[in-house]
């Protein structure tokens, strides 16, 4: 790859990050409050989350479908194609534990770094705490990782 | 007391839409929070330039929300320390453990028809749902 190209594809992900959180702000996901007001049906259900979730849905199914219909990206050589498919109990367990904290504190991953930097208290002590459960999943994957190949 | 914002919501949406396919049509990267940053946590070298410059602009759009728009940070809710740090470490773990978040499930991976993000998303919707149920009804909102 060249190096103008590696640098355009930073430019690209630093202004990709900034729409995203700006979508994310006016959206109202940074706000725990509403966050949490979505998520508990049974109170006084704000349902606004769900057009953030929607808008954000259909116009990226709409616009994916002719990306990827070019045979590359404008600014690398590849897309990059997920490349797990099965539906097993480390998706479900993961899913299930991460929307635990989601629901306790309001927060998911993008716009808890979005609030943590706009200064926001409760994603300043949150978000070092959710950097130390991707750590502390890391070590452990990696444990086993080691055991498997220990016992092949 | 919140209030339905249709309009601003769906914007939001849209906005977050647009760069996740402008991410793609440029870079060919799949917008998923947890996963950017777990790949920048990841002992080998790999390609963590664009994810730190991903991150940067997460952290920019936030540092112009609070000086453009500050009510868009402002409604948070009665949580303590340890709360928040626990709900930290179960976010972190189990956005890892299962692949993915919100954005990299909820948006990117069912746009894509994925069946796997489909259960992702509806498993984190249900205990997110649940924990906050069992917050506000049994703990009265304060943890």
């Amino acid at each position: 790859m060249r190096a103008t190209d590696s640098t355009g594809i930073s430019l690209a992900a630093f202004v990709c990050g900034m729409v995203f959180a700006l979508g994310l702000g006016l959206g109202g996901m940074t706000q725990p409050s509403k966050v949490v007001a979505f998520l508990d049906i049974t109170g006084e259900w704000d349902a606004s989350l769900a057009f953030v979730m929607g808008g954000a849905l259909a116009t990226h199914a709409l616009l994916r479908r002719w990306i990827i219909a070019r045979p590359t990206p404008l600014l690398a050589s590849s897309f990059v194609v997920p490349a797990l498919t099965d539906i097993d109990g480390r998706l479900l367990c993961g899913s299930a534990i991460f929307g635990v904290g989601w629901g306790l504190a309001g927060f998911c991953p993008g716009p808890a770094i979005v609030a943590a930097g706009g200064g926001a208290t409760a994603a300043l002590i949150f978000v070092p705490a959710m950097l130390a459960g991707m750590l502390l999943h890391q070590r452990i994957a990696g444990r086993n990782e080691a055991t498997r190949r220990r016992s092949r | 007391m919140q209030h339905l914002t249709v309009l601003p919501s769906l914007a939001g949406g849209i906005l977050i839409g647009l760069s996740a396919s402008a991410l793609l049509a440029l870079t060919g990267k799949i917008a998923g929070i947890s996963g950017i940053v777990g790949g920048l946590l990841a002992p080998e070298a790999g390609d963590k330039t664009w994810r730190g410059a991903f991150v940067g602009g997460l952290l920019a759009g936030g540092f112009a929300l609070a000086l453009v728009a500050p009510g868009a940070l402002a409604a948070t809710l009665p949580r303590s320390t340890a709360a928040l740090i626990a709900a930290g470490l179960l976010v972190g773990f189990g956005s890892r453990l299962g692949n993915g978040c919100t954005s990299g499930h909820g948006v990117c991976g069912i746009a894509r028809g994925s069946r796997r993000s489909l259960a992702a998303t509806i498993t984190f919707m249900a205990t997110g749902a649940a924990t906050a149920l069992v917050v506000t009804q049994f703990l009265a909102g304060t943890v």
